[in-house]
């Protein structure tokens, strides 16, 4: 059977990805403690968020040694969610706007500071 | 089918396009893999939506809002000895002392295929800790945020769905830790009692699955629910 053998792979690239892991997570705190803001922010973010779940999911999660069969029905079925945030998306933008419109709400509002 | 593959083959040859048809219609077994690791990764799959519902949900009640969010900056800063305050430092800790137990739980997985079953038990009872600590950081932040008077139905700061969708995420999140925590000192138990030396080690794998996916999520809450 296929599974004798199982995932067994070198530690170094266990370690790498260890450090890769830490490297990225610190640099999106940076992002937060710098208080990068826009377009920027959400890049950054985003992007180091991928890149953060793609490694642990390729390689602790070893989805990258897997047969086509295996990664597909892991990967596959989620790629709907993107047509559910896209809706929910819209859904969303248009309530905000009735509750602008009909409701009196204020868009501009900023959110009281915190005392700690 | 072919007897002879391994699935921890690195040739691309495994991820060709022709496996796949030939796995579909083998007119046996799909997934070369272990009946446990592959209805784990069935569950996982699932899970995923769980916790998408979730987020999908946060982003929609964000969105449609029109009171202003809370600044997660400054709600989740913490002073350390009457320092000032240092923004988002108890979620960035928690952050890295999962990431630990991610890495800790990596070389359980490598260290139980070499049946090394001393230093296996020892990483594994290292993730639990490593994840029995994360949970305690989260009850720490809840109870924190319960101190100000963050409640499901409102907040002193702004718009007051972000105590719901705090409390309903980071809840859910914590459960799957303390559930991965008992499954983990479960599986260790076993693997210290030699319970797998003949049926090998794919237990640690597919507990290790469990794990990372855990890891997984908490990438994407400390994303969108933290840093955005």
């Amino acid at each position: 059977m296929a599974s004798e053998t199982g995932q067994q792979h070198p530690l170094g690239i266990y370690l790498k990805i260890w450090i890769l892991l830490f490297v990225l997570s610190l640099f999106s705190y940076m992002v937060d403690y710098l208080h990068v803001q826009g377009s920027l922010r959400w890049t950054l973010v985003l992007f180091f968020m991928v890149l953060k779940a793609g490694f642990i999911l390729a390689v602790f999660m070893h989805v990258k040694w897997e047969r086509l069969a295996l990664i597909l029905t892991i990967l596959g079925p989620p790629t709907i969610l993107l047509l559910l945030i896209f809706i929910m998306a819209i859904e969303g933008n248009y309530t905000e706007s009735t509750r602008i419109q009909y409701l009196g709400h204020d868009a501009n509002a900023t959110p009281l500071h915190v005392s700690h | 089918m072919n007897q002879t593959t391994t699935i921890s083959a690195h040739d691309a040859g495994e991820r060709h396009p022709n496996t796949f048809v030939q796995d579909w219609s083998a007119d046996k077994q799909v997934y070369h893999v272990p009946w446990g690791k592959a209805m784990m990764w069935i569950f996982l799959v699932s899970d995923t939506f769980i916790f998408s519902c979730f987020l999908v949900g946060y982003m929609t009640v964000r969105i449609s809002t029109a009171d202003p969010w809370p600044l997660a900056t400054e709600v989740f800063a913490l002073s350390f000895f009457g320092s000032e305050p240092i923004p988002l430092i108890l979620i960035a800790i928690m952050t890295f002392v999962l990431i630990t137990s991610s890495g800790t739980m990596a070389l359980a997985v490598n260290y139980g295929y070499r049946r090394d079953r001393r230093i296996t038990v020892f990483l594994m009872l290292a993730t639990a800790a490593l994840g029995a600590t994360f949970v305690g950081m989260q009850a720490f932040e809840w109870s924190k945020l319960i101190g100000y008077g963050v409640r499901p139905w409102g907040n002193p700061w702004g718009a007051p769905q972000f105590g719901s969708v705090f409390y309903m995420i980071t809840g859910f999140h914590g459960l799957h830790v303390s559930a991965g925590v008992i499954y983990l000192l479960t599986i260790a138990r076993k693997v210290w009692r030699g319970d797998y030396e003949k049926k090998g080690y794919e237990i640690v794998e597919i507990t290790g699955l469990y794990w990372h996916f855990v890891d997984l999520v908490w990438v994407f809450i400390f994303a969108f629910f933290y840093l955005l």
